[in-house]
């Protein structure tokens, strides 16, 4: 189970650093989104992984950490209000600038000048 | 229990309740009463912020356990006197940016007033926290107020410089989660005193992690503080910001700094067993280069705020070079300088507000332009206000200056500490004596008196500039201060203080 959790937070990772490093604000909010699942399930995981054990102190002998799951909680949280937040910038800067490039402007690019002349 | 028994959580709690009695339908209405509301509740803030920083002089560092629940798994608040003093800090900057913006700033945009106040109380908070989660949460709390705020008044210079602040911190915000998340797993903590306490204790596996963990740490913290090369965003955000707003965000990088000495400065310092001190091979090179490339870049600065924004990278790379020094006399000497540059930082934003406000459109850049109606009293502020920055004598500059460079006792260190800081001084005069004969002598035409600042906007930098002289006078205290604040965050508290403090 550890194996394969691990590959899922490392591949989300590295699905939201190549989008991020795509310069527009539409792929950096996907990209930032999926890095923050990556972060969330990698909170959850920081406590240890178990099964079948409540997150709860019920008695039980057998429990989960629970400070990861209050940790994940308020992650998520703030996570959403700060997506959020990045999608009205992004579709404000998009209107007020023209393109979704995160530069304001997009980089000038050699070889469209040259085919045009 | 007294009201007094909660004093160390009023810094967090006085704005958050000020920010939401301002979003009430009466107040929102009317600019005029949200105006005396901020100023008052700021004063009331810096009434706070010292009688706290008295109590925790009188009667040692303060634990204020949330809902009484005991620290490890419990929240704590943790005040002692490093804190305390940049809550001090953070209270009076937020008067007189307030002061300032109660000029007319805080009309081009909605919620100024209750995001000033949002800000002060996510600042105050992540100073005092005492523990890695709360301090993410407050981070965050002080950057989603920080991007509203950074906006304020619209444009699309500062809609593109937002972008770029807003996405690099979020991505340093997920980094933080990552780091915390790694430290959280190898030491099963994340309360500060718990933390420095298990860090000797590590089993040699779990060395490694550990160790990335709070360099990951670094790295987040670095990109709060604008260190090299995460330094990026500053100049421009800074610079096409609104002068208030920019002033306030003087004490933002000063955030960063403050987190990379509790985490690196003080709980992997000398203690800390294997993992003591690994941030310091990283450190130094890069406090060096911030140094090196602040100044070179304050030598190429074509406006007024530009050059200020540089200034703020220089004063980090010094601050930085403080905390590579690892003594408790360099520490202290580093959080006098702190102080200093943080409020003549400030000072400065504001001053290029005001220029910026009676040069019409040559705004602040060092072009030939008219005169400005005032230029006689700005030109003095100016002056006063390069001094400091620059690190002449008699302002708190100087005094900063000399005793870091006082601290440095290692030939070695001293080989690349010395010239650095002092020639940086040297790059500061230069440009700013150039600053200074741009924007008051290279003037062309008439004046216009519609431009002239209002009294409120010079009584708030007047506020920041009296501050510099009474550092000096009052400097023994204040080093007195800088020395204790010192000492306790070099010797720290262990779990079990903690909580025998909290009782």
């Amino acid at each position: 189970m550890e194996l394969v959790y691990a590959v899922c937070v490392g591949f989300m990772s590295a699905c939201g650093i190549f989008l991020m490093l795509r310069g527009h604000t539409f792929t950096l909010v996907i990209g930032l989104t999926m890095l923050s699942y990556a972060v969330n399930l990698f909170l959850f995981a920081s406590g240890g992984l178990t099964i079948g054990a409540p997150a709860v102190l019920n008695g039980s002998e057998n429990y989960a950490d629970p400070l990861p799951q209050a940790l994940v909680l308020t992650a998520i949280v703030i996570g959403f209000a700060m997506t959020a937040f990045a999608v009205i910038l992004a579709m404000r800067g998009r209107s007020e600038l023209g393109n979704d490039h995160v530069d304001g402007t997009e980089p000038f690019d050699r070889l469209a000048a040259e085919d045009k002349s | 229990m007294s009201l007094f028994d909660h004093l160390v959580i009023f810094p967090v709690l006085v704005p958050f309740f000020i920010a939401v009695a301002l979003l009430l339908p009466s107040l929102t209405n009317s600019l005029a009463r949200q105006r005396v509301i901020t100023i008052t509740a700021n004063i009331l803030m810096v009434v706070i912020a010292f009688t706290l920083l008295f109590t925790v002089k009188e009667q040692g560092i303060q634990v204020y356990a949330l809902g009484d629940w005991s620290a490890p798994f419990g929240i704590v608040l943790v005040a002692d006197t490093f804190s305390v003093l940049l809550v001090c800090l953070s209270a009076i900057l937020g008067l007189a940016v307030t002061l300032y913006a109660s000029a007319g700033e805080d009309k081009n945009g909605d919620f100024f007033h209750p995001l000033i106040m949002f800000q002060l109380m996510g600042i105050n908070g992540a100073f005092l926290t005492g523990d890695a989660f709360n301090l993410f949460v407050f981070f965050e709390v002080l950057l989603i107020a920080s991007y509203a705020l950074l906006m304020h008044g619209g444009g699309k210079q500062r809609i593109q410089a937002n972008i770029h602040y807003v996405f690099l911190n979020l991505i340093g915000s997920s980094l933080f989660l990552f780091a915390l998340g790694t430290l959280y797993g190898t030491l099963g903590t994340l309360n500060f005193a718990d933390m420095a306490d298990r860090i000797p204790l590590l089993s040699h596996n779990e060395l490694l992690i550990t160790k990335s963990g709070a360099l990951l740490l670094l790295a987040v913290f670095g990109l709060k503080a604008a260190m090299l090369p995460l330094h990026f965003w500053l100049p421009k955000a800074y610079a096409s910001t609104s002068a208030p707003v920019a002033a306030l965000f003087a004490i933002m990088t000063k955030v960063g700094i403050y987190s990379i000495w509790r985490i690196h400065g003080a709980m992997f310092a000398d203690q800390a067993g294997e993992l003591a001190n690994i941030a310091l091979p990283w450190l130094w090179p890069i406090a060096l280069l911030t140094i090196a490339i602040g100044a070179i870049a304050v030598l190429a600065s074509q406006s007024l705020r530009v050059l200020c924004s540089n200034l703020v990278v220089v004063s980090v790379g010094t601050l930085l070079v403080t905390i590579c020094l690892n003594t408790v006399q360099a520490t202290a000497a580093g959080i006098y300088y702190l102080l200093h540059s943080t409020i003549a930082c400030a000072a400065m934003f504001l001053l290029a507000g005001l220029i910026q406000q009676q040069r019409g459109k040559a705004e602040d850049r060092f072009v030939a332009s008219r005169a400005m109606p005032q230029a006689g009293i700005l030109g003095f502020v100016f002056a006063l206000l390069a001094i400091a920055l620059i690190g002449m004598p008699p302002l708190s500059g100087f005094v900063g200056k000399a005793l870091i460079l006082q601290s440095v006792t290692n030939a070695n260190q001293a080989m690349w500490v010395w010239p650095l800081v002092l020639v940086a001084g040297l790059i500061a005069l230069i440009a700013l004596s150039r600053a200074g004969t741009s924007l008051f002598w290279r003037t062309s035409g008439e004046s216009t008196n519609e431009l002239k600042g209002q009294p409120i906007q010079y009584v708030a930098i007047g506020l920041l500039v009296a501050i510099l002289p009474l550092m000096v006078i009052f400097g023994g205290a204040v080093s007195d201060f800088s020395q204790l604040a010192a000492e306790q965050l070099k010797t720290g508290l262990t779990l079990q203080q903690l909580n025998e403090v909290a009782q």
